[in-house]
């Protein structure tokens, strides 16, 4: 790629030096200095590169610090050592924003200090552990020193106003309706929102910690309940990072069921959340015909695949269930059937004026803002950030098809509301065109066999979650166990620019511009 | 506007008819009763849902008890903001320990009689996540649980069986 040896010749003048390796076909391992951490976020910000994702790890006495960059479909993955008894890198927030909570996970995390950090709170840490204590530390036991009860976390420094008619409103974790917890710390002056601020981590499960130590198969299941709305594309991203590690190819067959599957998956969820705005502004009849057509959808995964959000259909080197011809021809009726039912419903939503009334101009999220969060998938795609990596940086079964991205970049909620909607007909092709693939394909292995991965050796799975881009490191350590396991689910990322989206809407509003948003909890507190 | 109701008329009513399970149905559908208590629920259950740790998947499920299919209000069934509100705490997920004194003060709110329905393998026994650092496991580990409901998630049709359930048992 030519913008990769431009960036590099720039970084050598700048006397940064860099080791180099491809580590897979779209991705390149860097290793620089730790001191240069932040100096190399900086120019790869005037190379308009995109930060990704940044974790660490512990590999002895060290800590490696990760970042992954992402420019036109190709990544970089940046690492740095630093020692554990002085663990200390420049931060890469200055620069980015989007690396703001990410580096404070991997503080309350590892204890690894970001150097001129804009913001040094905690993020994930609440009262479960103490301050100087570190989970992910090899000297961390998985069961901790835990408290009878944990106190609830008091002395989180909110941001303060002043003035005349301004004041607050909290909110959570235990919110109002059937929905994750999470805290909301509202600014506001009448109805108009001034300042929103979230305090998240409620739903701190210790994923990455109990991932240690697992068996292949053990983190598959878990990387599915890492978020359970988008449990396929997680242990996808895992199970891909884990066959990259060992060194395992899995068959067409199976790959072309794991993207139905998660097309599948991206059209439910997609169905659910259209039918879930129309409810925030009270549509009744669009939300209850949505959830009749998501419960038919998921009534169809159950009955051909047995499970009604198929989790645990994706395995290690491969998947759980056939795609049987018999079951292929239902897919491609539901399939018809949904179109016919949308093309009723759409045009009978698209002429109510009321719910036009509600969502256009509302949450609206520039997009400057949008790409300087690294906000992904439909958020992002609806504020001009054309990005998805099934056309980007095309992975099996994807780099057989042509990918049609949904974009727009009027940042409201109803451009939201319509790149779902495209989306869901993009994947209905998808399915189709999978299934076309299968029918012509002679029966091949559903699980391909395991080869136990050397220790130390990794992986770095990168899908497209109906969310947006998935993330997922793993390392492995001896004897076929999981010594590292890193999942970035797109929340991480677009939590923050929700904050931005619902400045100057009003109070009352903010359920629909959240709702637009849908951005998981779980898969961000880990 | 037309559209709209030539759509209301064309589709129909999609509501299935659910009837109360059996003693002996529960088992089969991994319900279990840890506790009866004789109070009277019938004709109206408020619940006030909690997610005190879970992955989300169970919140799915939850929601399409409110699908045109289950419509779970015609049994006077109805989801609750506050739990000062409620007859029933239905809490997914592996208690984490950062939620733990939010499911405290919830259950400490919701008025006497109450019922908590641990929905899930998380809630149940603490399934694929445990007892660690993070959580304290099983919603029975943090406050008492009267009934269970085995699933990762639960379908909608075992949850609403098992709400049936604790409306008809007190008959
Ligand atoms: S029981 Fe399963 S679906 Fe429910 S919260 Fe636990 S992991 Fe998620």
């Amino acid at each position: 790629m030519s913008w990769q040896k431009a960036f590099l010749s720039q970084l050598v003048e700048t006397e940064i030096f860099v080791k180099s390796e491809q580590i897979l076909p779209a991705v390149k391992l860097w290793q620089i200095d730790d001191k240069h951490w932040q100096r190399f976020a900086e120019i790869a910000a005037e190379n308009k590169m995109r930060w990704a994702a940044g974790w660490a790890e512990q590999i002895d006495r060290q800590f490696y610090v990760h970042a992954c960059f992402e420019k036109s479909g190709r990544y970089i993955l940046l690492r740095a050592t630093v020692n554990v008894s002085k663990p200390e890198i420049p931060s890469q927030a200055t620069v980015y924003a989007a690396a703001n909570r990410s580096e404070r996970h991997t503080h309350d995390m590892f204890g690894i200090e970001f150097l001129n950090h804009p913001d040094p709170r905690c993020w994930t840490r609440h009262k479960a552990w103490g301050k100087h204590d570190y989970p992910l530390r090899h000297d961390f036991s998985v069961h901790g020193l835990p408290t009878e009860i944990t106190p609830p976390d008091t002395g989180y420094h909110f941001i303060q106003s002043h003035g005349v008619g301004i004041y607050e409103i909290p909110v959570g974790p235990v919110h109002a309706g059937i929905i994750e917890p999470g805290h909301f710390r509202f600014q506001a002056v009448g109805e108009l929102i001034l300042n929103l601020e979230e305090r998240l981590g409620y739903v701190h499960k210790g994923t990455e910690k109990i991932a240690e130590g697992r068996t292949p198969e053990g983190l598959a299941k878990l990387a599915g309940r890492v978020s359970g709305d988008t449990c396929v594309s997680h242990a996808w991203a895992a199970c891909m990072a884990m066959e990259q590690a060992a060194g395992v190819e899995i068959s067409l067959r199976a790959v072309l069921i794991r993207g139905i599957f998660a097309e599948r998956e991206r059209i439910a969820n997609h169905l659910g959340d259209i039918g879930a705005i129309c409810n925030d502004v009270a549509f009744t009849f669009a939300f209850m015909q949505m959830m009749r057509l998501k419960e038919l959808w998921c009534r169809t995964n159950y009955e051909l695949f047995g499970h009604r959000s198929l989790m645990d259909k994706i395995i290690v080197g491969g998947v759980a269930v056939d795609v049987t011809e018999a079951a292929s021809k239902f897919m491609l009726t539901d399939i018809e059937q949904l179109r016919a039912e949308l093309a009723d419903l759409i045009s009978a939503i698209d002429l109510n004026s009321s719910l036009e009334d509600r969502i256009y101009t509302a949450g609206y999220l520039s997009p400057e803002t949008a790409a300087h969060f690294g906000t992904l998938g439909f958020v992002g795609r609806a504020s001009g950030q054309d990005f998805d990596v099934r056309r980007d940086a095309p992975y099996a079964p994807y780099d057989s098809v042509a990918v049609k991205v949904a974009a727009e970049n009027q940042g409201d909620i109803a451009s939201r509301f319509w790149v779902r909607y495209k989306e869901i007909n993009a994947s209905m092709k998808l399915i189709e065109q999978f299934i076309e693939q299968l029918e012509n394909l002679p029966e091949g292995d559903l699980v391909s066999n395991w080869q136990t991965p050397k220790a130390e050796s990794y992986g770095l799975g990168i899908v497209d979650g109906w969310r947006g881009e998935i993330i997922s490191y793993v390392r492995f350590g001896e004897n076929n166990t999981i010594a590292r396991f890193y999942p970035r689910d797109p929340s991480q990322l677009n939590w923050e620019a929700l904050e931005k989206a619902v400045l100057n809407n009003i109070v009352p509003d903010f359920p629909v511009c959240n709702k637009s948003f849908n951005c998981s909890y779980s898969g961000c507190d880990l | 506007m037309l559209n709209t109701f030539k759509k209301i008329f064309t589709v129909g009513i999609v509501t299935e008819n659910y009837k109360a399970p059996h003693d002996a149905e529960l088992e089969t559908l991994g319900i279990e009763i840890k506790r009866r208590i004789d109070q009277k629920f019938t004709g109206s259950l408020a619940i006030r849902a909690v997610d005190a740790g879970s992955c989300n998947g169970c919140e799915l499920e939850i929601h399409a008890l409110n699908n045109p299919f289950y419509d779970v209000e015609r049994f006077g069934i109805h989801f609750v903001a506050s739990p000062r509100h409620a007859d029933v705490l239905l809490v997914t997920g592996v208690v984490s320990r950062h939620m733990q004194t939010a499911l405290l003060r919830t259950y400490d709110a919701t008025p006497n009689p109450k019922w908590v329905i641990a929905m899930g393998d998380c809630a149940s026994c603490g399934g694929e996540f445990g007892t660690s650092y993070a959580n304290c496991g099983a919603v029975s580990n943090v406050i008492p649980v009267d009934m269970t409901i085995a699933g990762c998630p639960p379908t909608p049709l075992v949850l609403l069986k098992a709400l049936l359930a604790i409306m008809e048992k007190e008959k």
